[in-house]
């Protein structure tokens, strides 16, 4: 009912039922109320409350230690809740095994049986449910197909890649078809490269598999590209849920804005509040930004300006000053396809910028010690209530 | 640095000086010895002879050698069902109980295998501590006989040999990855196919390696079948025994030894040859 059984054919692919784009998103897989759960008198999840939509990847994102890996457990099995509710597929998961739930996990380390061939590996969770020893040979197979790991069916998970070794685990746990598929960290062993490549392969595998994953990461990079949604998590509580653009551009707060993406902040007052939009004071200069958030003159507010949203201008380049901070260049960093620079305010604050090379732009040469002028198009910024 | 060599070679050649004059020497001088015949007034005769090695498959010799191999490896296996649970949740255990449960292994060791096999005898005989119990308790009422069984020699045995089952598996067992288990339940394992499948085929260095340990000893510890099996349960440690001080056929004696040492070779090499050098960290 919920998920379509994928339709097997002879050879060897997975067929999915195709189904309408917003029918799909519309259906909640999982949804977990109120958990909360601590390990010997710590805290390590408070009041979670989220919900899973089929067919969706849903990122995890936090620092380590902030609850993310626990709560993916729980939703697994392998660990019990102390309060709260989980429902999957609209069953309470209270004292359900894993398989029961009917989600498979893949491992950070991968966990793959090493005195196991690849295809046993594959075949184990199939072997568990006691299914005809035919079926599960066409299955494993289609599987093993499916992460382009036929040829190696035989051989021990120790004379594979990193990067094979995670296909397998990929495989290990599909092959189960799963309603939702749970990734702990699954790119982190790898080196650069190859989690840009797993990324995409993870991205188009949940695509043609049409099942929800829950990725857990610290990477907010990765969370940002490959999810259609990311929760944000902090020391055991959700800070945001949203699309990774949501996340990005609207934080809900300074633990969001300062965890996703580089931000730089500046300590301000509302001076006066005009309809939707509102003039704060920053460093001595007024500036006209969006009032997004009913802010009332007086307000202690941070505004939050991203590097790459930061222009920076030689003094010869500048007729207007108007809504511009006057800065000194003190770091110039060649990246390739941006400048980065560290410039610094008149009262010592750092700030790093990113410019990037476009028409109005081509050579980019700035100095350290030059004396600059910042701007940014009002709008572009995000305007937070002040926090201590 | 060259004083660094000097000593290397002083200490690597102590070994081997030490090794060659007490271990290759002496069972050169058996195997010698093997191959001679025994004497009336001397203890051999210095005279080449195929025949201990022809007596020794006589049916006599062959039902001793066939006795004690099915004591040793029972008792290797009931040491194996007993130790594996231990060991098991010996590598479970939190970092702070282990130390007290290892001390608790080990603590019997400081006290002579010799002293705690008459310790068992107080036990296991007639009127000894286990049948006053029983009987006491209404449970049983005739003694059990166990002095001088197969039982009393098996119970020996075990008694004896147990840690050196357990320290191997728990060395084993203490690096097995949970995650994997963790990975099993995931995919729907049951408890039985979770240890049949995943634990103990991970474990086999350490079942392997704990095997030998007590397979190898079961089989030539002469004192415990002397002191707990007597007469009528005449194992190969007490048979060589028997050769050497009451008959005086050293010959015989010899062959026998060196039959036994020939078997035990093999079960090494079988060893060595299931086992990778990484497995083998079990042993030692």
């Amino acid at each position: 009912m919920l998920v379509c059984p994928p339709v097997f054919l002879h050879y060897g692919f997975y067929v999915f039922y195709k189904r309408n784009q917003s029918e799909q998103m519309a259906n909640t897989i999982i949804e977990i109320k109120g958990i909360s759960k601590s390990f010997q008198g710590n805290s390590v999840l408070e009041d979670i409350n989220l919900t899973v939509k089929e067919g969706e990847f849903l990122t995890l994102l936090g620092p380590s230690g902030c609850g993310k890996t626990t709560l993916l457990r729980i939703i697994s099995g392998l660990e019990n809740p102390d309060q709260g509710q989980l429902l999957i597929g609209g069953k309470n998961c209270r004292g359900l095994s894993p398989q029961e739930r009917h989600v498979n996990t893949v491992f950070q380390s991968y966990a793959l049986f090493p005195h196991m061939t690849v295809f046993d590996n594959v075949a184990f969770g199939l072997r568990c449910q006691h299914l005809p020893k035919a079926e599960i040979e066409t299955r494993v197979n289609a599987a093993l197909q499916m992460v382009k790991l036929q040829k190696y069916s035989q051989r021990k998970p120790e004379k594979l890649s990193g990067g094979q070794q995670q296909r397998v685990a990929i495989a290990r746990a599909v092959v189960n078809r799963p309603i939702v598929l749970l990734l702990d960290e699954p790119l982190s062993a790898l080196d650069y490269r190859l989690r840009k490549n797993m990324q995409l392969e993870l991205k188009q595998l949940q695509r043609q598999l049409n099942i929800a994953f829950v990725f857990v990461t610290h990477d907010q990079e990765e969370a940002l590209s490959m999810s259609d949604r990311v929760v944000v998590m902090h020391e055991g509580k959700v800070e945001q849920i949203g699309t990774p653009r949501q996340v990005y551009e609207n934080p809900a707060n300074m633990t969001v804005a300062h965890f996703v993406g580089e931000t730089n902040s500046f300590d301000s007052r509302v001076i006066e509040v005009l309809g939707k939009t509102m003039t704060v004071d920053i460093q001595g200069q007024t500036f006209t930004v969006k009032n997004t958030r009913d802010y009332a003159p007086g307000d202690h507010v941070h505004v939050l300006v991203r590097p790459e949203d930061l222009k920076v201008w030689s003094h010869a380049d500048v007729t207007d000053t108007t809504n511009m901070l006057p800065a000194t260049v003190t770091e110039v960093i060649y990246k390739g396809s941006t400048v980065d620079l560290m410039v610094r305010l008149s009262d010592n604050t750092l700030l790093a910028a990113s410019e990037f090379f476009d028409e109005d732009d081509e050579k980019l040469e700035y100095t350290i010690g030059e004396k600059v002028w910042l701007h940014w198009f009002p709008g572009w910024e995000v305007v937070l209530p002040y926090e201590a | 640095m060259r004083h660094d060599s000097a000593f290397k070679i002083f200490s690597l050649s102590l070994i081997w000086v030490w090794l060659g004059l007490f271990a290759l020497l002496p069972f050169l001088l058996v195997l010698i010895t093997s191959f001679l015949e025994p004497g009336t007034t001397h203890l051999i005769q210095y005279h080449f002879s195929l025949e201990n090695y022809h007596d020794i498959f006589s049916s006599i010799y062959a039902k001793v050698f066939v006795r004690s191999f099915g004591v040793a490896a029972l008792s290797t296996f009931i040491c194996l069902v007993l130790a594996y649970p231990f060991a098991f949740f010996m590598a479970t255990a939190q970092d702070k109980y282990k130390n007290i449960l290892l001390l608790l292994l080990i603590v019997p060791f400081w006290t002579s295998s010799l002293i705690r096999t008459y310790a068992i005898i107080a036990v296991i005989k007639t009127k000894g501590i286990l049948n006053t119990i029983l009987l006491a308790l209404g449970i049983i009422h005739h003694p059990i006989e166990i002095m001088f069984t197969n039982t009393a020699v098996m119970i020996g045995l075990i008694y004896n040999l147990l840690p050196f089952m357990i320290l191997p598996l728990y060395a084993n067992l203490e690096r097995l990855d949970f995650q994997l288990l963790e990975a099993a339940r995931d995919l729907g394992a049951s408890k039985l196919r979770m240890f049949f499948q995943i634990v103990f085929p991970l474990s086999m260095p350490g079942v392997l390696a704990g095997c030998i340990l007590v397979f190898l000893p079961a089989m030539t510890i002469f004192y415990i079948p002397d002191l707990l099996g007597g007469a009528k349960s005449m194992l190969l440690g007490n048979l060589i025994q028997t050769e050497f001080l009451t008959i005086h056929n050293w010959p015989m004696g010899s062959t026998t030894s060196i039959i036994l040492t020939a078997i035990m070779g093999l079960f090494l090499w079988f060893y060595w040859r299931k086992t990778s050098s990484a497995d083998r960290k079990d042993l030692v």
